[in-house]
């Protein structure tokens, strides 16, 4: 089915299944649709399927899985094979972008020949992901600073380290990865510096059980790093990136209160993730807040039915879980729809993957013991802060916005001094935001709301032109 | 086919894997220049030096930051007018990718 021109519509009862995304869980869905006669379509910004974790770099920078993908290679081929199977039995736009979604069509940006189209939808499973979670500290917009997402995608995806000397900060389990990765690819990790206490990983040590093969690997790669004698550092509080034009130094504290500076060329920063809910905002999806991932997220049942007919939501892009929970979650969507379909149904395999949810849900929350969000963050952030980073706007404005309007809201805040209001749509300055906001005011972080989302999702090229002819 | 290895001097990525690939001519910033085949837009200008861009508020140089489009913070323009995520747009052979503000960024 070749990419409608905007506005054109089918009949409803013909329109396949849609997915979007095709990382672990839209992959997962588009096998579990197909397995049962489907022939879904999935739209994908990537040029090729796997999302950002099980990330493929192009033909031509191809590595062993081994070397790509270390502890994940595993469950990374197990992905990109799935995906490869259903070759011919899907209908598959790469290197799309799905940029609005209304009630009954999705519209997209072709994006290597700049082309709009629109595409009828019926049924969508939603499987957009996420990227990290950014907490700004002084000189983070310098050349050089990367996310740690970012600090992969470039060794992965591209061959290349972001810097000559690297430091890895902030705090999660992608922390280590990223630094396992790089020093494995030979890169040269100057320190990995953790704002969670020392003490966190072993009050978390309980909790940890509910994923022991899990847990287990987070240890191995601590311990690597340690065998290679990579100096890694808790309990840091994240000072300054210093450099005239690009990163030359960080300044940190260390656990002691001694302030510290490590000379280097990049840094990669990240505190956990968070998800990619525009379009499940613009089709009108319900939002709950939850408090241990600190945002709103969009209302899923256990069986990853949206609040919105038609709508199934997989994967990160619903709620952090991990790339093991959107395997499962995006085959439960599936199972979903088509169970609403009246096509097949499988009580036993859907309670199993219920219960696998359940269990990684357990688990989540002991990450956030072990790595836990540094919760004076919004209370010691410097006035002249950029926190966003498009519009270059402060924490102190934020704060005299604040205080002067009495702004209590997000996207009230974002109308009067613009935070969020750049091209990013506040993806890395929104939590953030939040955090200020809802210090400033005395307000639980629930209470400020969240930014909503506003086609297009992401900027459109002004040359775009609208696909001509398509099927009558 | 290969790669007389391309000069990098004052780069911010450092190239460490898949060395052995097609070199592609571009142009930066008025000066000839060299990739390798598969490189995206940000990674041939970023091995070679440490700016992409300049905020339009700031008037700060930027290099990059989420490298999975979501931060569009490495939108560039093209001698020719098109502008591009550069993050997310491979590198095709004589592009003219400009990273210093030639006139008013309207972004």
């Amino acid at each position: 089915m070749t990419l409608f021109p905007a506005r054109q519509r089918r009949p409803e009862a013909d329109l396949p299944p849609v997915i979007v995304g095709a990382g672990p869980a839209g992959v997962r869905a588009a096998e579990t649709l197909v397995a049962h006669g489907l022939a879904p379509v999935v739209i994908d910004e990537a040029p090729r399927a796997g999302g950002q974790i099980y990330r493929r770099p192009p033909e031509g920078l191809a590595r062993g899985a081994q070397e790509l993908y270390g502890t994940e290679a595993g469950r990374a081929q197990a992905v990109h094979a799935a995906f490869d199977a259903l070759q011919g039995r899907i209908d598959h736009h790469p290197d799309t972008l799905v940029w609005n979604a209304q009630p009954d069509l999705l519209d997209v940006l072709h994006a290597p020949s700049r082309t709009l189209g629109s595409l009828p939808w019926r049924d969508l499973i939603v499987a957009t992901g996420a990227t990290d979670r950014v907490l700004p500290f002084p000189g983070w917009t310098l050349p050089g600073v990367y996310t740690l997402g970012g600090a992969q995608v470039a060794l992965k995806a591209q061959g290349c380290a972001i810097g000559d000397a690297v430091v890895l900060a902030g705090t999660g389990p992608l922390l280590y990865l990223v630094a396992y990765q790089y020093v494995r690819a030979g890169a040269r990790v100057a320190a990995v510096l953790d704002t969670s206490p020392a003490l966190a990983r072993w009050k978390a040590a309980p909790g940890m059980l509910a994923q022991p093969a899990v847990a287990a690997k987070g240890l191995h790669l601590v311990a690597w790093l340690h065998w290679r004698g990579i100096p890694m550092h808790h309990g840091v509080r994240l000072l300054r990136v210093e450099g005239a034009q690009a990163v030359e130094r960080l300044a940190w504290r260390d656990s002691g209160g001694h302030e510290r500076r490590t000379a280097c060329t990049a840094v990669g920063i990240g505190h956990a993730l968070r998800p990619e809910t525009q379009l499940a905002d613009l089709l009108g999806c319900e939002f709950g807040f939850s408090a241990l991932q600190r945002c709103h997220v969009p209302r899923v049942d256990a069986a990853r039915r949206s609040s919105v007919a038609g709508v199934y939501l997989a994967g990160d892009g619903a709620g952090i879980l991990g790339a093991d929970a959107a395997e499962a979650s995006g085959e439960l969507a599936a199972w979903s729809l088509l169970e609403d379909r009246g096509l097949a149904a499988n009580p036993q395999r859907t309670a199993q993957l219920r219960r696998r949810l359940a269990r990684i849900e357990r688990f989540r929350h002991a990450l956030e013991t072990a790595f836990p969000f540094p919760q004076d963050w919004a209370a010691q952030a410097p006035a002249d802060l950029v926190v966003c980073r498009c519009e270059d706007v402060t924490a102190g404005t934020l704060r005299e916005t604040a205080a002067r309007t009495g702004a209590r809201e997000l996207n009230r805040l974002k109308a009067l001094c613009r935070v969020g209001m750049g091209r990013c749509q506040g993806r890395m300055c929104g939590a953030a935001a939040a955090e200020i906001l809802a210090d400033a005011q005395g307000v639980p972080l629930a209470q400020v709301g969240r930014l909503r989302a506003q086609a297009p999702i992401k900027p459109l090229p002004l040359d775009a032109r609208v696909a001509q002819g398509g099927d009558e | 086919m290969n790669a007389r290895a391309p000069k990098f001097t004052s780069g911010q990525l450092l190239r460490l894997k898949a060395l052995e690939r097609p070199v592609v001519d571009f142009v930066l910033d008025g000066q000839p220049a060299q990739a390798l085949a598969g490189d995206t837009v940000l990674t041939a200008v970023a091995t070679q030096a440490r700016q992409l861009r300049v905020n339009e508020f700031s008037g700060q140089p930027r290099a990059g930051f989420c490298l999975m489009g979501a931060c569009q913070d490495c939108w560039v323009a093209l001698a020719d007018g098109r502008r591009l995520r550069a993050c997310q747009t491979p590198i095709e052979a004589g592009m003219h990718v400009l990273t210093r503000p030639a006139e008013e960024d309207r972004g």
